[in-house]
């Protein structure tokens, strides 16, 4: 009985448990250790809003390139800002990428970013798709449009977004929960472009021709418009890309049925947003995460990002896709992307009265 | 033997001692809670207060009905058929209406999302016959409350069957025998006997099934549903607001606590996992004609959807990324979540071990309340539990990283909140009380008196422990530490929130996918997460058939481990 007593409390039976168990300690070890101690080898940690399996590859082919390696945190943007904000000076983070401008200027004004003096990146980048004092740098841009049902809507009965609040689209309208920021950044600039509280009766306004209450993602809208629950829905056009490059020979006819329409050509133009990457404020490998963020609007990466996750590059010049190039080219609005941020709360809550789920 | 002191008084024990301080550890999270409400409320709250507060509470409610309606009927339909009625099927049904146990509720969401999605098998079928518009308002209407409530209670209904069907069982050889003399019809016999004796236990599993519906995240938030936990993420996260986050803790918290007083007021004194087993097996009623094939349909529908569909679904998708086994990152996933789940299960039992067994020491009220207290983390949401325990360990972060700088001479991380040290942590304080219900049984099972004898012979408590007691509670101590690994396994909110850098479970990977319209990628961490929840649902089954006048405290006992939170804390 003796000998028995010292196994008891770790008395597990299986050669599985028992093989966990070896990866147990050295995993636990260096957890424990863990985050702050890079080791040897070169890295950049990064947190990141995407989660393409091509940022992957770019990642691989980054370390490829430099031997630096590359880790990943993908999380959404708010769950990273708040980490960053919990780390403090002890965060293992160097570089945030989002898919929104919004978000960040919210890292920035929260003190969370750095800026970063690149000849390289100011010379590549467009001046409006980067932060003036060099806080965060777009690296992709989105444009949110509508996608209609051919079948069912002319394109001349499309103008722009503030038209969709009116009663000929009553039951016609598709779109996402409030909650999605590529809707809050809509949102905070049409309260650029028009000021809070008509941007707040065309929120309204919008629910009411609503034909469902909000639910699903972007795809699922586009989706929706081509089944018929709907005629005309708000969603970024690299959905649709994607949609109609499909693997699956369904999706790809049912999107089929769906065009997109670019608003407010004869006004400020449509809304886009950028996915972008910002240095964090106190990044260990700094240095690394500015070579990445140049790597990332290289013509290379640029390329991957227009041709397989067809978002439209930053970089002049880059080859699009050719579905992108099927829908040509568009007024964008030419808001700076910093207001998207500081409108934010404004939107949310708009939004909330508005009854916008 | 006492373990009072002169005059009644409490002797502090070293033993006591540590119960008191690791129960008080186990209540930080609530302190926390209830410490945020009494501040100031802020702006953000305000504006939630008088817009989307009245909506989270409205739907958290109304999906707490039309679940609880829902796993009632289903459930007690069940296993009534199961224990009383002949057809066909029968004994094969009386052990798969548990399977829909080990899919964990998120998946089954996503995974009926996509089986009714607009390129799904369900439109392609209906399409040969329909208009695309109305078979794509099928998927609308799943995508919804009512939706989500039916989701749902495919996942939770089996905790009312087993509770029931264990009534049902205990009843058939005695009451519904006599009933049964006295002429009474089967459907009299059902309304008027096996119902009415089998209500407190029917409460206990259905409030079972509602507070896992109030810890609901995963399922509500991908069908778009807005409720107190999505509600907490997104103050937390979007909004950036932490107190606000507490404040919806808080009345989420109100809706839990009431539900236990509730379900406390409805039993009164009865109890319902006493008493011996059946003496005689079943004489069950021979169905024929529509009843036997209405029988075999209210049995068989509950099985297919809330188990053979999904998994069906899951295994095909599996089948076509089964190459992705080999990935390193699969490989990793797996093993961070089996870590999490060993380390967790092995705190949580020594915990158990030790509350348990000091008041078996000491059964004062001091000590059985405080066993009590620290056992209500299981009816505690997860992200409730999380925004509880993230807000003090930040903080006590912040002071500890400096020192530790110091000390190291390099730069530290976070040793809490950057580790998987929080993680565990919450786990334990969440699924404490699976080990301590299954240790508590198994104490009374299993040792009767032989560790008071051991003591009175001079034995010290913890040798007394470590010699009689644990090498006797070997087996309770192994499936207590396997139900907080499976939970561990199978746990999403609190691992969003509370998991560290770079650090993904199974049940994070394959939820993140399926909101990133991956989900065929997400059939891997799936079905692995469902396989392991097979186990306990497995042994418990067995356990249950193996107990035909058996000792009588097998269905009970080992539902009480699949499923404690207050079942038998009577």
């Amino acid at each position: 009985m003796k000998s028995r007593i010292p196994r008891t409390a770790s008395h597990f039976p299986s050669s599985r448990v028992r093989a966990a168990r070896r990866w147990r300690l050295p995993l636990l070890a260096s957890l424990l250790v863990g985050a702050c101690q890079a080791g040897p080898r070169e890295v950049v940690n990064v947190y990141s809003h995407r989660h393409y399996d091509a940022d992957q590859l770019l990642f691989d082919r980054f370390e490829e390139l430099t031997g630096i390696g590359v880790r990943v945190v993908t999380a959404s943007a708010d769950e990273l800002i708040t980490r960053l904000e919990r780390e403090g000076e002890t965060s293992p983070a160097d570089l945030l990428i989002t898919v929104d401008a919004g978000r960040l200027h919210r890292a920035k004004e929260r003190g969370l970013l750095q800026p970063v003096g690149s000849p390289e990146l100011s010379s590549v980048i467009p001046e409006n798709l980067r932060d003036p004092e060099g806080y965060w740098f777009g690296l992709t841009q989105r444009a949110r449009i509508l996608a209609y049902a051919k079948d069912r809507v002319r394109p001349e009965e499309l103008s722009t977004y503030e038209a969709l609040a009116g009663p000929e689209w009553a039951g016609r309208v598709l779109a996402r929960s409030s909650e999605n920021i590529y809707n809050l950044s809509l949102l905070a600039s049409m309260i650029a472009a028009n000021g809070a509280e008509v941007a707040e009766e065309w929120a309204a306004g919008v629910v009411s021709n609503m034909a469902r209450p909000p639910q699903g993602n972007d795809s699922d809208q586009v989706l929706d418009v081509a089944a018929g629950v709907g005629d005309v829905a708000i969603v970024n056009t690299y959905y649709v890309a994607r949609l109609l490059n499909d693997g699956d020979p369904a999706a790809r006819e049912l999107a089929s049925g769906v065009d997109v329409f670019f608003p407010n050509q004869d006004g400020r133009g449509a809304h886009v947003n950028v996915s972008g990457a910002g240095v964090t404020a106190h990044a260990p490998n700094a240095g690394n995460a500015v070579r990445l963020i140049e790597f990332l609007v290289s013509e290379e990466a640029q390329a991957v990002f227009a041709e397989t996750i067809f978002e439209y590059p930053v970089r002049p010049g880059v080859p699009w896709a050719e579905t992108l190039h099927s829908w040509g080219r568009f007024r964008p609005d030419p808001l700076n992307l910093q207001r998207l941020g500081e409108l934010n709360s404004d939107a949310v809550m708009a939004f909330d009265r508005a009854g916008w789920r | 033997m006492s373990p009072l002191g002169p005059g009644g008084r409490i002797l502090l024990t070293p033993w006591t001692a540590a119960t008191l301080a690791l129960v008080a550890l186990f209540l930080l999270p609530l302190a926390t809670i209830f410490a945020g409400i009494l501040g100031e409320p802020s702006d953000t709250w305000r504006h939630l207060a008088s817009t989307v507060l009245f909506d989270y509470a409205w739907h958290s409610v109304v999906l707490v009905l039309g679940v609880g309606l829902l796993a009632l009927v289903l459930g007690i339909t069940s296993g009534w058929l199961v224990t009383t009625c002949e057809f066909p099927g029968r004994a094969v049904f009386a052990w798969s209406l548990v399977l829909p146990l080990s899919i964990p509720t998120y998946i089954m969401a996503y995974t009926y999302a996509a089986i009714f999605g607009h390129t799904g098998p369900v439109q392609a079928l209906l399409q040969v016959a329909l208009e695309p518009e109305t078979t794509a308002g099928l998927r609308t209407g799943l995508m919804s409350l009512p939706g989500a409530a039916v989701i749902l209670a495919l996942a939770l209904y089996p905790y009312v069957y087993l509770i029931t069907r264990a009534s049902f069982m205990k009843q058939s050889g005695g009451i519904l025998e006599s009933a049964r003399i006295l002429g009474r019809s089967p459907w009299r016999m059902f309304l008027g006997v096996a119902l009415p004796v089998a209500r407190p236990a029917i409460v206990a599993g259905v409030t079972l099934v509602l507070m896992e519906v109030l810890n609901e995240y995963g399922a509500v938030r991908y069908f778009g549903v807005t409720t107190f936990t999505t509600g907490i993420f997104r103050a937390w996260f979007s909004l950036g607001d932490a107190a606000a986050a507490i404040r919806l803790s808080g009345c989420l918290l109100l809706l839990v606590f009431a539900l236990i007083v509730v379900e406390r007021i409805q039993r009164g004194r009865a109890r319902f996992d006493s008493g011996p087993a059946p003496a005689r097996p079943v004489v069950r009623f021979q169905l024929a004609g529509w009843k036997k094939w209405g029988a075999f349909l209210a049995c068989g529908i509950p099985v297919l959807f809330g188990f053979i569909v999904p998994v069906a679904q899951l295994v095909t998708w599996g089948l076509g990324a089964a190459a992705e086994v080999a990935d390193p990152r699969f490989l990793r996933l797996t093993v961070n979540s089996f870590a999490l789940g060993l380390v967790a299960a092995l705190l949580a039992v020594t915990a158990a071990l030790v509350i348990v067994y000091s008041v078996r020491l000491a059964p004062t009220a001091v000590l059985r309340l405080a066993a009590r207290a620290s056992s209500l983390g299981y009816s505690i949401p997860g992200a409730v539990i999380a925004v509880g325990i993230l807000i003090p360990f930040v903080w006590l972060d912040r002071r500890l990283a400096p020192v530790l700088s110091q000390l190291s001479g390099s730069p530290a991380g976070l040793v809490l909140t950057g580790t998987a040290a929080a993680l565990v942590f919450a786990y334990v304080v969440r699924f404490l009380a699976v080990s301590m219900n299954s240790l508590d049984a198994g104490f009374e099972r299993t040792c009767a008196n032989m560790d008071e004898s051991s003591r009175s012979l001079g034995v010290a408590p913890l040798r007394t422990l470590l010699r009689v007691n644990v090498p006797l509670l070997r087996g309770t101590l192994l499936a207590a530490g396997l139900l907080v690994f499976v939970d561990v396994l199978k746990e999403l909110p609190l691992t969003l929130i509370l998991r560290p850098f770079d650090f993904d479970t199974l049940a994070t990977r394959a939820f993140q996918l399926a909101m990133d319209e991956q989900v065929a990628r997400s059939a891997l961490p799936s079905l692995l997460i469902i396989a392991i929840g097979l186990i306990p649902v497995v042994l418990l089954t067995r356990l249950m058939e193996g107990d035909r006048g058996g000792d009588g405290e097998a269905p009970a006992g080992a539902l009480a481990g699949v499923h404690p939170a207050g079942i038998t804390r009577t």
